[in-house]
């Protein structure tokens, strides 16, 4: 393994890796925009110039491999006027239109050019016009004045998803970045040629002009569309209220987390975000013959919590306990699947189950996976059977009439049963208790509704298909009057006459790991922002 | 240190002035003394003669307006392009820089791509305002600027103080805008 200097601290890499990557180790940031860990290399940006003792000129860092005993400089006077020279290059045909870009204020121009140039432009001769505001497909919008040709977006495209949709055109200053000839960038993953373009060249058609990059607040999040359970950061802001007419979650980015997504995540992740904000069950609600309610949902009308709690334990306790059904669902937390089970199982009685839609979704053999749920693996782990056979089991039952309550967790049943199946159920049940965060045609006909937090509202841990098990964090507070499923399940166990003492859920996830084999040994702290595998 | 105090005696009233009709008498005398010179003088300046000599000045606010200094800050409005759109791109510099946060900003997509964005609506809550003028300092496309000369902002309710575009827009429109007067500054 080679040693190398770089500023003069010793550093020793594996053979092969490059000088950025040594210099990175030592905490040392040289600039760069063509350089991404996750695509090849092309060298084409210029920016990670640095001196190299012994070599007549100087070096890139992202495309030189170390070699022992090496003493790099990144700091020394000449490599700063280099960078401040190449980046005033690669700004010679940039059109400056920050205040119309979407990129300004997490631009890799702006930022180097704070750092890094802060030279007065001499240049004199027209800028070259290229086309701009361009649909290159249904999510991203090409504007080549700002492009630096770095050729990340056409790597990613050759390397990552393989489709080759995108190309460079064009010679010298004319050049340019632009799709194929009867193609669209449409592939699955196409929204991260935008995280991965250091300038405004590519853009989200998503957030186009939907809000200032510098409003945002970030938290780190797993993105609750498949099994895959990717690393994401939920970008969010609360202040201005007029933005977007009021919601709170402006985009999704993925996460970096080797073990997981790498640098990526799919289209369907990253613009799955609208439920957080938009038809959301804002309070407890109960079923009335006359529609009074406020929430636009006929015949719902609002009831305070404890209200409602009384009387969803006092129901449960009036039903014979095999005359009830309760549906668990994949999308909870570990720790709301815990406790479900142990109030609903161990202190009611009931027999609770796991159901989840059998129809399977898309998938690749890359992140997308036909699992459409993000912890149906923390449920197999936390004692919960097969989903397709007690399903069947249920509706069997139901049609012979022998089920008079149903408590379902989030889940609309009519997207997994026929709507004569659903009507079945439905039916006969004298009371349907729905615990869930969206309106849907479930909920719509439940008799008692609990308004829960949806996951970016709460913190937990969801077990991915690789039995990874991640943290979320609460980002944002639960909208209206929900509550956590936890607090929900924690009042209906304590109207059951067995009060839980959680405040937090650190404290549920402690008693998971103690009652459940594999878990042992972890902790929130263990777990970390990346994730830990069971045992 | 304490702080010095001093302590002042009320003069007291001469003789003469605790008569009370000579002061009434002084005091007419002034108040007259003003009037006829004002007339005269003013009378004389109608018909040409000793103009070097001021006259005192009132200004019938509110059918004459004074004309403000340059650099006043007065009422908002959003400067228009040749064609009459907005300059404004909607790019919330000012939206950002506002210390009363009285700027809403929705921004939409302009069909020309070399402007390519543009304000949906732009609004500003008078009622909220400081007029510290940091949104026309901000602005990089000369679009806002508080230079009306508009000064009687006031309303009935507090919807009545929330300017929207059209209204930022049109100032004309309010009826408010000083004309340079004559022999007014």
């Amino acid at each position: 393994m080679p040693t190398l200097t770089v500023n003069g601290k010793e550093v020793t890499v594996e053979k092969g890796s490059t000088v950025i990557q040594a210099a990175e180790k030592l905490g040392f940031d040289i600039p760069r925009y063509c350089y991404h860990p996750g695509l090849s290399i092309a060298g084409n940006c210029r920016m990670c110039l640095v001196e190299i003792e012994k070599f007549p000129k100087l070096q890139i860092a992202c495309h030189t491999q170390v070699q022992d005993g090496m003493v790099v400089k990144t700091e020394s006077d000449v490599v700063k006027k280099t960078r401040e020279h190449i980046l005033e290059f690669l700004l010679v045909n940039h059109p400056l239109d920050c205040p119309v870009c979407d990129q300004a204020g997490e631009c890799w121009l702006q930022n180097y050019y704070m750092k890094h140039g802060l030279y007065d432009s001499r240049l004199d001769e027209d800028k070259v016009k290229k086309s701009k505001a361009v649909s290159i497909g249904p999510t991203v919008m090409l504007d080549s004045e700002r492009c630096i040709l770095c050729s990340r977006c056409v790597r990613f495209t050759d390397e990552i998803t393989k489709t080759s949709e995108l190309g460079i055109f064009n010679r010298g200053d004319h050049s340019e970045i632009g799709i194929y000839p009867g193609r669209e960038l449409n592939n699955k993953y196409s929204g991260n040629v935008v995280d991965i373009c250091p300038v405004g060249a590519l853009t989200d058609k998503d957030f186009r002009f939907k809000c200032r990059v510098w409003y945002l607040k970030a938290s780190p999040s797993v993105c609750t569309g498949c099994s895959m359970g990717c690393n994401i950061e939920i970008h969010y802001q609360l202040e201005r209220k007029h933005i977007a007419g009021g919601d709170r979650v402006m985009r999704f980015k993925p996460r970096e987390n080797e073990e997981v997504n790498k640098w990526w995540i799919c289209d369907e992740g990253r613009y799955g975000y609208p439920f957080i904000d938009k038809n959301r069950i804002h309070k407890p609600c109960r079923r009335v013959p006359d529609p009074v309610s406020k929430d636009g949902q006929k015949d719902m009308s609002p009831i305070p919590w404890d209200k409602a709690l009384d009387m969803a334990a006092q129901k449960i306790k009036e039903i014979p306990k095999d005359a009830w059904a309760v549906l668990a669902s994949p999308q909870m937390t570990n720790e709301e699947l815990y406790l479900a089970k142990k109030v609903f199982g161990d202190t009611l009685g009931l027999a609770i189950s796991l159901v989840s839609p059998n129809r399977e979704g898309y998938s690749d053999d890359f992140l997308i996976k036909a699992d459409k749920n993000p912890n149906t693996r923390g449920a197999f782990e936390l004692g919960y059977n097969v989903l397709k056979t007690q399903l069947e089991e249920m509706v069997r039952k139901a049609e012979a009439g022998k089920i008079r309550g149903l408590y379902v967790f989030g889940q609309d049943l009519y997207e997994f049963l026929k709507p004569e199946t659903a009507e079945k159920i439905f039916g006969p049940c004298e009371l349907l208790i729905f615990q869930g965060t969206n309106w849907n045609p479930t909920a719509a006909r439940a008799s008692l509704v609990l308004p829960s937090a949806v996951f970016a509202e709460q913190d937990g841990t969801f077990t991915n298909f690789q039995r990874r098990v991640q943290r979320i964090f609460k980002a944002l507070e639960p909208m209206g009057e929900s509550k956590p499923g936890w607090e929900i399940l924690a009042g209906l166990s304590e109207r059951a006459g067995r009060k839980l003492s959680y405040k937090e859920t650190h404290e549920i996830f402690d008693e998971i790991a103690a009652a459940v084999p594999v878990f042992q040994g972890l902790t929130y702290t263990k777990i970390g922002k990346k994730g830990a595998v069971l045992a | 240190m304490p702080p010095k105090t001093k302590v002042i005696k009320q003069r007291e009233l001469n003789f003469l002035e605790k008569l009370y009709i000579p002061e009434v008498i002084r005091g007419v005398c002034i108040t007259s003394g003003h009037f006829f010179k004002n007339l005269t003088l003013h009378s004389l300046h109608r018909i040409g003669l000793l103009r070097h000599i001021a006259a005192a000045v009132t200004i019938m606010y509110p059918e004459i307006k004074r004309r403000y200094p340059h650099r006043y800050r007065t009422r908002h409005r959003l400067t228009k392009r040749d064609d009459g759109t907005p300059r404004c791109v909607a790019c919330m510099m000012c939206e950002t820089v506002c210390p009363a946060k009285c700027i809403y900003i929705v921004a939409e997509e302009n069909p020309d791509p070399n402007i390519e964005k543009q304000p949906k609506t732009f609004d500003i809550d008078l009622g909220k305002c400081i007029y510290c003028g940091f949104c026309v300092e901000a602005c990089p496309e000369d679009a806002i600027r508080m230079d009306t000369q508009i000064m009687n902002i006031a309303g009935y309710t507090r919807e009545s103080m929330y300017y929207t575009k059209d209204r930022l827009l049109n100032p004309e429109r309010e009826g408010d805008i000083v004309k340079p007067s004559g022999s007014l500054r």
